[in-house]
């Protein structure tokens, strides 16, 4: 245990590692969560390829083939299409270019919606916490008034102020979304305040901001990471609500959420138009969840 | 004397994500009728385990092999039946943490009569009888309001004293008392251990008393095993192990206490005064319940002294007596608003601290830090030590390069022996000592002119204590550091200190030269807690005559607490006993 200076001379290259460093090794060393990045990385690559990757345009209307099932399609069908690997919709588009495009507007809104409140509410939620006082009393207040608006009439008024529009989409989900977050994350922050590490970390001179980027953020990731995971499919679900009330994505566009609701609309008839974008949507979902699982654990020294 | 617990090659095993763990190695012991037997091992050691395996309470990872027998009779792996009627019944135990051992929501005189109804079929009324006959005996004054409280509203000795209650009130053979005066205070560890040396010549109790603390082994033992990683090392009568310890594992457990009677050594010389501290008073609003009135809690109550450079101040007192926040108050740590109100001077080298800023404060603290009492909780879990040690120099010196921040994180981490390859270890990774010495290096390595350390070394093992406090002591000496030691524990506090203050509710009530302070003790409360200092020296023990206090601290809240040890003043609520001196820099309280 006693070092001596030769036993210094020898460790002189081992390098300082953060937490951040250590989390990636981890989260690299998680079979589970780097496969699931793969497949999120190649549904995120065929979304963005799509138009390169089929014949068919997204909104290429053909009556001829309404409804029809692909080719391989092992189950009786009332018509096959040729060439639509995953059969055409009611209207006869094609049905592998819309879940791709479909899938373009439901990861957008999922990721950016769930880190616009992420950033939002972890930031909201520590600073109150960390603050206390009166300061906490104020910024929790607003965040009860926020929450008692009504959700949809809350996107309508948007709408009508600043006219439909795909970015106002992500406004109004985030901006309902970090409440919760903030939420959580304060509550969280208060019983990691009186730890005396914090303490420890005011002693030493540490600013107020600091202890609430290095300390207390940190600290409060197991929690976090399990809503946002929770988050993504909620994001990804009201989105598809919003698009069915007529707030959200307009036909011809499309998304995973609007997919799955005509889809399961047509179940008994033609199965696959329900099939295919619910596969995609729970395996994004599935995926999402193990990144998170990943990353929790990845930032949790103690379990290894 | 017949055998009334006879353990023979027990083992125990845990199975645990990363292999077996063999906690308890072919372990045997006897314990006969009537008499205390004394398990003393650190932490770790599988003190513990032995008696939760012996009696089936084993967590479900764990398997105990070997033999048990209870008066004659097999009782490991027993069916769980005939268990749940031996313990509680003949058999009960006492845990450390009596909060947890007790039911938040039942009332104290439902809990210790349940035992009794359960174990012994007495009628509810008769058994209500009986238990407030038990808080008398235990010394509980009040017993039948008490009979009606919740555990939360107990403080800590009383809530012991209705666990010896619970445990006893069956009239059982052997009590188990694991660890039972560790979370407590001197003068009230004192009155426990009284307790229990009643139930073993009154009741003719045996008593298997676990413990790390060799003190308490000591006066209330007969017999004493020693353990070690699972192992007994060494078994004999207390005299035996105490006065021709054989196994160099207690020897070396032996000589790692501090005895109280022993000459201090602080060395070196004292210098300027750094730190004048002038009527500080620091108080808590209290609220009860939402719409209630807001009372003061008087945690400082009025302390003045001055800090030398190199000096050793030590501060003593139990718990609840102000002498943490007096820490945290003269190291500025107190929230400035919303909390607790503030009054007097704290001057540092001149300046009034009071009167300085946040961002000014935050540049002095280059001057004066803080080590903490509990080792893990003080070290950010998710941070590497080496991060952590390198903090404070961090946000004090925010030019230094990576390079030298590194190359002091090494040095610093070499002159508290650690090693320091280890900058990449997360606390959880290291010991209890070894985090202690994190805590320590992150304290030091801003060349600090002044060393608070609160309760740094209690949590820590004896041998690995003495440790830490040779190196503190070394630190201080290389750069004439000055040190408030802050800690319950007057043995330890001796070791170090030039001076010492004894806090009693917020007050000074003593403040003399080390030597003078133990050897010549005046004031009543100092008197109480030095003979609460248990020696082990088992003959000095049992002859010991004590001089206990009777009942708990005093709530702070009650204007006249202040004044128990004068009560000729007790109709002047608002009166403080003044501090007076009897000698060279030897202060005392006025008393009766």
């Amino acid at each position: 245990m006693i070092a001596t200076g030769q036993t210094l001379k020898a460790v002189e290259e081992v390098k300082g590692r953060s937490l951040w460093v250590d989390a990636r090794r981890r989260l690299v060393q998680n079979r589970a969560a780097m496969t699931s990045i793969v497949i999120l990385g190649v549904v995120a690559l065929l979304a963005l390829l799509a138009p390169l990757l089929s014949p068919f345009a997204y909104d290429e209307v053909n009556y001829d083939i309404i409804a029809c099932a692909p080719n391989w399609w092992p189950a009786e069908a009332s018509c096959r299409a040729a060439g639509h690997i995953f059969g055409t919709d009611a209207v006869g588009r094609d049905l592998f270019v819309r879940v791709l495009f479909g899938a373009r507007v439901s990861l957008a809104v999922g990721l950016v919606a769930t880190l616009v409140s992420l950033m939002i509410g972890v930031m909201y939620g520590a600073t109150a916490g960390y603050l206390g006082g009166r300061t906490d009393t104020l910024m929790m207040r607003l965040v009860d008034v926020l929450y008692s608006l009504p959700f949809v009439f809350f996107v309508i008024i948007l709408m009508v102020i600043f006219d439909r529009n795909f970015i106002l989409l992500f406004v109004a989900i985030g901006a309902v979304e970090w409440l919760t977050m903030a939420r959580i994350v304060r509550g969280q922050t208060l019983s990691i305040k009186q730890k005396e590490f914090i303490e420890a970390a005011r002693a030493g001179g540490v600013s107020p901001l600091a202890i609430i980027t290095r300390h207390v953020i940190p600290n409060v990731v197991g929690p976090v990471m399990v809503y946002v995971t929770l988050t993504v499919p909620g994001v990804i679900l009201t989105e598809s609500f919003l698009s069915f009330l007529g707030l959200g994505i307009q036909e011809p566009l499309t998304s995973w959420g609007v997919l799955i609701s005509d889809g399961a609309d047509q179940m008994e008839t033609a199965p696959w138009m329900l099939l295919f974008p619910a596969l995609f949507m729970a395996v994004t979902l599935f995926c999402f969840n193990f990144v998170g699982d990943g990353l929790r654990d990845a930032l949790d020294p103690k379990d290894r | 004397m017949g055998a009334l617990l006879e353990i023979n090659n027990l083992n125990v095993h845990f199975a645990l994500a990363d292999g077996d763990v063999h906690a308890v190695k072919d372990a045997n012991l006897v314990i006969h009728e009537g008499e205390c037997l004394g398990v003393v091992g650190e932490s770790g050691s599988g003190k513990s385990q032995l008696f939760l395996a012996a009696f089936g309470l084993l967590a479900a990872n764990g398997r105990a092999t070997g033999s048990v027998r209870y008066r004659g009779d097999e009782i490991l792996g027993a069916s769980p039946r005939k268990l749940n009627t031996l313990r509680g019944g003949a058999v009960t135990m006492i845990f450390q943490d009596p909060l947890t051992s007790l039911t938040p929501h039942m009332k104290v005189g439902a809990q210790i009569a349940e035992a009794l109804m359960l174990h012994r079929n007495i009628p509810r009324a008769a058994a209500r009888q009986k238990a407030r006959e038990m808080l008398d005996y235990v010394r509980i004054p009040e017993s039948a309001r008490r009979l009606n409280q919740y555990p939360h509203e107990l403080s800590g000795g009383m809530r012991q004293r209705v666990m010896i209650a619970m445990a006893t009130i069956t009239g059982p053979d052997l009590i188990i008392a694991d660890e039972p005066t560790t979370a407590l205070d001197v003068t009230v560890q004192a009155q426990i251990l009284e307790i229990l040396r009643a139930l073993k010549t009154d009741r003719k109790t045996a008593i298997a008393m676990v413990s790390h603390d060799m003190g308490v082994i000591a006066g209330l033992a007969d017999r004493v095993q020693v353990m070690r990683f699972g192992q007994i090392v060494e078994s004999g009568t207390a005299d035996e192990i105490f006065y021709a310890p054989q196994a160099d594992y207690t020897r070396m457990l032996l000589d790692a206490i501090p005895k109280a009677d022993e000459t201090p050594a602080p060395s070196g010389k004292v210098g300027a005064p750094l730190l004048t501290v002038d009527d500080l008073k620091v108080s808590f609003p209290v609220k009860d319940g939402v719409f209630g009135k807001t009372r003061e809690l008087r945690a400082v109550d009025g302390i003045s002294f001055t800090l030398h450079q190199g000096e050793t101040l030590g501060v003593v007192g139990e718990s609840g007596c102000g002498k943490s926040t007096l820490a945290r108050a003269v190291l500025q740590l107190l929230p400035k608003t919303g909390g607790p109100k503030n009054s007097g001077k704290v001057v540092w080298l001149g300046r009034d601290l009071d009167a300085a800023t946040g961002s000014d404060i935050r540049k002095l603290r280059e001057d004066f830090q803080i080590v903490f009492q509990d080792p893990l909780a003080s070290l950010d879990p998710r941070m590497p030590v080496g991060v952590s040690i390198a903090e404070p120099l961090k946000s004090l010196e925010p030019q230094l390069s990576r390079q030298v921040l590194r190359d002091r994180v090494q040095t610093m981490m070499q002159r508290v022996d650690l090693d320091p390859a280890w900058i990449n270890r997360y606390p959880h990774e290291l010991s209890g000592g070894q985090n202690q010495r994190v805590g320590l290096a992150r304290a030091m390595i801003v060349g600090p002119k002044m060393l608070v350390c609160d309760e740094a070394v209690s949590a820590l093992d004896v041998s690995i204590q003495a440790q830490i406090v040779d190196l503190i002591r070394d630190l201080q000496a290389q750069s004439q550091l000055a040190l408030i030691f802050i800690s319950h524990d007057l043995s330890v506090v001796r070791r170090l200190s030039h001076r010492v203050m004894v806090l009693y509710l917020g007050r000074v009530v003593e403040l003399a030269p080390s030597a003078a302070l133990y050897t010549d003790p005046h004031h009543p409360y100092t008197r109480a807690l030095l003979s609460a200092v248990l020696s082990p020296d088992p003959r000095a023990e049992r002859a010991k005559k004590r001089e206990l206090l009777t009942g708990d601290l005093p709530s702070p809240l009650d204007p006249r607490a202040q004044l128990t040890f004068l009560k000729s003043r007790q109709n002047e609520p608002d009166y403080r006993p003044k501090l007076e001196q009897v000698a060279t820099d030897h202060w005392v309280a006025e008393h009766d």
